[in-house]
């Protein structure tokens, strides 16, 4: 299950009424119940067999997806100036550019946006310690979409 | 005719619109077991058909420039959602030559004409002249562009006889024109229009018509594929415009003889079997004393094309889709019949009496229905209509066997809809569907702004 269809599927269960909900896809279960304190707490039920990608285009494992929703509270939150997709380092197997807990400067680059063939840089606005990334490796992001939080 | 529907279609489809007309494209996918990927902008993301499709994509924020007319950001958001075509709609960059041409170059089957087509059709001048070689009748004129020196202009515009009306070559849909009715004032006219007509455009290129004082508007719907297979879905009566604004289109045109429409309907398939036309297109004419002056071709699907799917049977989406998927024409012309008679009234969130735009939240709404009610909207209660837009909400199409029930289905309708919290021009198309020339049928294009300048006193 990609983080696209879980971040729908959390929407989803907000905008409704529901107390809980648990939806299974072949091995792989999902379950969101409602606290009492407002923030929903999503869990991700993981196969234990992980699904090899079949090819480069099927989306990675599902990491525990629970501090998505926390970790968006406690910094600025870049999000994604365009639509294309976000890649953590430079090229294939280079090193990432940052990682959680790294300190940036305004202008160090974050990550790439990559559309139509060309890639884009994705600099720091604000100087501070990465707190959380929220975008996998090789997904495709939308305007608008969070991708680091910078706090 | 062997009729293929099994699978060789598309599996995904990017729809790079909003409003109506994404929600019409959404459900031919729907129909046809095709995915749809809806591209959309930041106010827009809570949209209904957003809500319905397989995929959706925020492309930019509100204003146009940056989401709808944005094609790095739709071509890469057909890039990430693995769609196979894009289905442009009407308006933003349906006829926008670059933009078919960039998303085949980037390996995305556009849902239109080659580009080819749209550039020849786009330049009002090279259009013409591509008609007249078709053999379809074009309002007399300068046949090309205008030279610079005004004793030619002069000329020209003697052989044509006054009234004459100057255009702008890279305008349409109303925009860079000026009437001329006096010699006196023509050099100047040119010179101006000329001006205004780079300033919009960044093209100065202008030419000469000869301006017809009371025509109607009337168009002919066609269809081709790519095996040269052409055929007309007849005529739309367009006439009630204000501002060059169509609010009110109804098929069959009212009072022409068939023989002259199946005449210009042929000549339409002809010239589109001669250019390589591809998908759907309209011929817009201007029709005067029985007879057909082309004017412009529109390259896309139209606002009004519920109307002749109605008096036709025939779903123009998805025909667009099955000629894009490289799929013969399911019917030949005879097969093509009209039937009854359709109306069209456009919603528009505005006031129905200054015409001022009336965006903001639908607090309650109710759609009409009933035998022979089609309601195209995208709109539902506490829908936002944004202020970034035009200002069309909805269509209410009226069906009946005859031109007089499709009129009564249509008051009925009308009484029944319920929009507030907006406003919007449904009062206006109330009384009009009162008006004796209306009812009469055959008004000209000038008729509503008459009517409406005569209710002013002025």
């Amino acid at each position: 299950m990609d983080l696209r269809k879980l971040k729908s599927l959390i929407e989803l269960f907000e905008s409704s009424g529901i107390g809980e909900l648990e939806i299974s896809e072949g091995e792989e279960r999902v379950r969101i119940t409602r606290a009492v304190a407002a923030a929903v707490q999503p869990v991700v039920v993981q196969s234990p067999a992980q699904n090899p990608p079949a090819s480069a285009a099927a989306p990675p494992a599902t990491e525990a997806a629970a501090p998505v929703l926390a970790a968006e509270s406690e910094g600025h939150t870049v999000k994604s100036p365009m639509v294309g997709t976000f890649y953590r380092a430079g090229a294939p197997g280079s090193k990432p550019f940052v990682e959680v807990g790294d300190t940036v400067e305004v202008g160090d680059t974050l990550c790439i946006i990559e559309a139509m063939k060309l890639m884009n840089e994705i600099e720091a606005d604000k100087a501070g310690v990465v707190k959380a990334i929220l975008a996998e490796n090789g997904q495709p992001v939308e305007y608008g979409q969070p991708l680091v939080v910078v706090g | 005719m062997a009729n293929k529907t099994d699978g060789l279609l598309f599996d995904k489809i990017l729809i790079a619109n909003r409003g109506e007309i994404a929600l019409r494209i959404q459900r031919a996918c729907r129909e046809l077991g095709i995915k749809t990927v809806v591209v959309h902008s930041e106010v827009d993301a809570d949209a209904k058909y957003v809500r319905l499709s397989d995929e959706s994509v925020c492309i930019g924020p509100a204003p146009s420039p940056q989401s709808y007319l944005n094609i790095p950001a739709i071509i890469s958001a057909a890039e990430v959602t693995d769609a196979q075509a894009i289905h442009p709609g009407y308006g933003f960059l349906s006829e926008n030559a670059d933009f078919a041409e960039k998303v085949e170059k980037s390996g995305f089957v556009f849902i239109g004409p080659r580009p080819e087509t749209i550039r020849l059709m786009g330049d009002k001048v090279s259009a013409k002249v591509a008609m007249t070689k078709a053999g379809v009748p074009c309002v007399p004129g300068s046949e090309g562009a205008l030279p610079d020196d005004p004793k030619e202009i002069v000329r020209l515009a003697r052989t044509i006889k006054y009234p004459v009306i100057i255009k702008a070559a890279a305008g349409g849909g109303g925009r860079g024109m000026r009437v001329v009715h006096t010699e006196a004032a023509l050099v100047p006219a040119v010179s101006l229009t000329r001006a205004e007509a780079n300033a919009a455009f960044g093209d100065q290129t202008v030419y000469m018509e000869k301006y017809l004082d009371n025509p109607r508007h009337v168009e002919i719907q066609v269809l081709a594929d790519e095996h040269k297979n052409a055929v007309y879905l007849f005529e739309r009566d367009c006439s009630m415009q204000r501002r060059h604004q169509k609010i009110i289109e109804e098929a069959p045109a009212p009072g022409i003889p068939l023989r002259l429409l199946e005449r210009i309907g042929e000549r339409c398939a002809e010239a589109c079997r001669k250019i390589g036309y591809r998908g759907a297109g309209t011929f817009e004419f201007l029709f005067q004393d029985n007879q057909f002056y082309f004017i412009e071709m529109n390259t896309r699907i139209q606002v009004e094309h519920p109307v002749t799917e109605l008096i036709t049977g025939i779903d123009i989406v998805q025909q667009q889709i099955r000629v894009a998927a490289g799929l013969k024409l399911a019917f030949r012309q005879r097969e093509v019949a009209r039937r009854g008679h359709a109306i069209e009234c456009r919603i528009n969130a505005e006031d129905p009496d200054t015409f001022v735009p009336s965006p903001g939240r639908i607090t309650s709404y109710h759609a009409p229905g009933g035998p022979g009610i089609r309601v195209d909207s995208h709109v539902y209660q506490n829908y936002f209509v944004p202020p970034n837009y035009d200002s069309m909400v909805g269509k209410v199409i009226a069906y009946g066997d005859t031109r007089q029930q499709a009129i009564a289905r249509m008051r009925i309708a009308l009484s029944e809809m319920v929009v507030e919290g907006i406003k919007t021009n449904i009062p206006l198309h109330q009384e009009l569907l009162l008006d004796d020339s209306f009812l009469r049928g055959g008004t000209s294009i000038h008729y509503l702004e008459q009517r409406m300048a005569k209710r002013k006193g002025t």
